[in-house]
């Protein structure tokens, strides 16, 4: 496929682990924000090719991941109940709450559906009248705005059987916080290049002069991450610290404006808690007051949760970087895709998950 | 989560903004997309969707310039 295979080409792979190996010359630890990027570093082997002085850290950037327990638990509460169509993405039927998943629910017999869009939720609203139709609005930035487009249209179509459950996260306060971290290691980000398609880079410019840490927006194909990694340990070793655009092919300085307008029009900033992390401030999106009759946590009364995570998991430390999944005990045995016990797990995105399908046979 | 996957355009319908939407194959797969966040998408261009909406369209120009540097790289070896 166009756009796809040239990146996946093992010569040009090659060529750049080359570049890298003589480009290196000191320990650098570098951390991929995005579970996607994750997901092919550890597939592809990109974190064995490249010099052993280049340490990747698996950042938090997947949505599933940082989902809080409570959001889950609220998810499960209003998916039970009798009159509800609850929709959502796939990857976040399986997510354990504290006591159940989505998808143990739906094997129960609750009306759970995975959906490809969010526009075909209000889809299914407006062919079930009678039914109340819940949509489960989990995502960063890239996620955002068609979300944000689905309540615009229901709201705008008088839809009323419509609600959404949101839990949006955002990436910049997440960067932010790890670099305020007294226990950060990272010294260089491969920015999430599929939330800068919606956002650009701008933000990133404030970042990078502050903090004096490179930060190179990235695709998601092996050759990608491999010109990525180049990009970041170049300006590494020349001392430089710039908010560079590996992923130019689809990433704008400036973003995608339409996709903004519909996304500030829904949603405003506020504190997020973050599964396996805590809270973090101005981290993430809720409903404005105007389209409040979308919000199903008001319509359904299911606010004020509040759910402990257990103790055995350290994924929080996996997301910033300070643990690797192998550090963990439980890794691989009690804990498994299967029985995913944290965040990590859960998701094919999630570090934990990613090395527990590539990594498991070579440990 | 975040996923998001390179498509052709084969068709483009529907007048309101928001619901602007087009024909893309993927590879062959050819699926529904929402182009309301791109005005000046058209027939031929290829886009980046992600569930269900088109975020950007691949600039080829760019797409060139990085498979050109690569090339490049690899001449100097
Ligand atoms: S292996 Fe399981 S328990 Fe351990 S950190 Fe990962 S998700 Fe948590």
């Amino acid at each position: 496929m166009k756009y796809l295979d040239e990146y996946r080409d093992s010569d040009k792979a090659k060529l750049l682990v080359d570049a890298i190996h003589k480009k290196v010359t000191k320990k650098w630890s570098i951390m991929e924000i995005c579970g996607g990027q994750t997901h092919s570093i550890v597939k592809y082997g990109i974190d064995d090719l490249i010099s052993p002085n280049i340490n990747l850290i698996h950042g938090p950037g997947c949505p599933v991941c940082v989902t809080p327990i409570e959001k889950i638990d609220k998810a499960i509460e209003i998916a039970s109940k009798a009159n509800v169509i609850f929709c959502s993405f796939g990857d976040m039927l399986r997510v354990p709450g504290s006591n159940t998943d989505l998808l143990k629910l739906k094997a129960v017999g609750s009306d759970v559906r995975i959906v490809y869009s969010p526009v075909d939720a209000v889809q299914i609203a407006k062919q079930n009248p009678d039914k109340e139709v819940v949509f489960f609005a989990v995502g960063f930035e890239t996620t955002a705005p068609p979300n944000a487009q689905a309540v615009f249209i229901a709201h705008q179509q008088g839809v009323m059987n419509f609600s959404v459950l949101v839990s949006h996260v955002l990436v910049p306060p997440a960067i932010k916080a790890i670099l305020d971290s007294k226990n950060n290691l990272v010294q260089g980000f491969l920015a999430a290049g599929h939330v800068c398609t919606v956002m650009g880079y701008k933000e990133y410019e404030e970042i990078v002069s502050k903090y004096k840490i490179p930060i190179v927006v990235t695709g998601f194909e092996p050759v990608d991450i491999l010109q990525g990694i180049l990009m970041c340990v170049s300006q590494l070793e020349e001392g430089r610290h710039e908010a560079e655009n590996q992923y130019s092919r689809v990433v704008t300085r400036e973003g995608n404006a339409k996709a903004m307008e519909v996304m500030y029009e829904v949603f405003e900033i506020c504190e997020r808690k973050w599964r396996g992390i805590g809270e973090i401030k101005k981290s993430g999106f809720r409903l404005k007051e105007k389209y409040s009759d979308y919000d199903a946590e008001l319509k359904f009364g299911v606010v004020n949760y509040s759910v402990e995570e257990s103790g055995e998991c350290i994924s929080g430390l996996i997301l910033q970087g300070i643990k690797k999944p192998v550090d963990c005990p439980v890794f691989g045995t009690k804990c498994n895709p299967e029985h995913p016990f944290g965040a990590t797990m859960v998701s094919t995105e999630g570090a934990c998950s990613a090395y527990y399908l590539y990594k498991e046979k070579k440990l | 989560m975040c996923l998001a996957v390179p498509g052709k355009i084969l068709e483009i319908s529907g007048d309101d903004p928001q619901l602007r939407s087009a024909k893309v194959s993927f590879g062959g797969a050819i699926k529904t997309v929402n182009i309301s966040f791109l005005s000046e998408a058209k027939v031929g261009d290829y886009v980046l969707a992600h569930v269900g909406f088109a975020l950007n369209i691949i600039d080829e120009e760019e797409a060139n310039k990085t498979m050109e540097y690569l090339k490049l790289m690899g001449d100097v070896e």
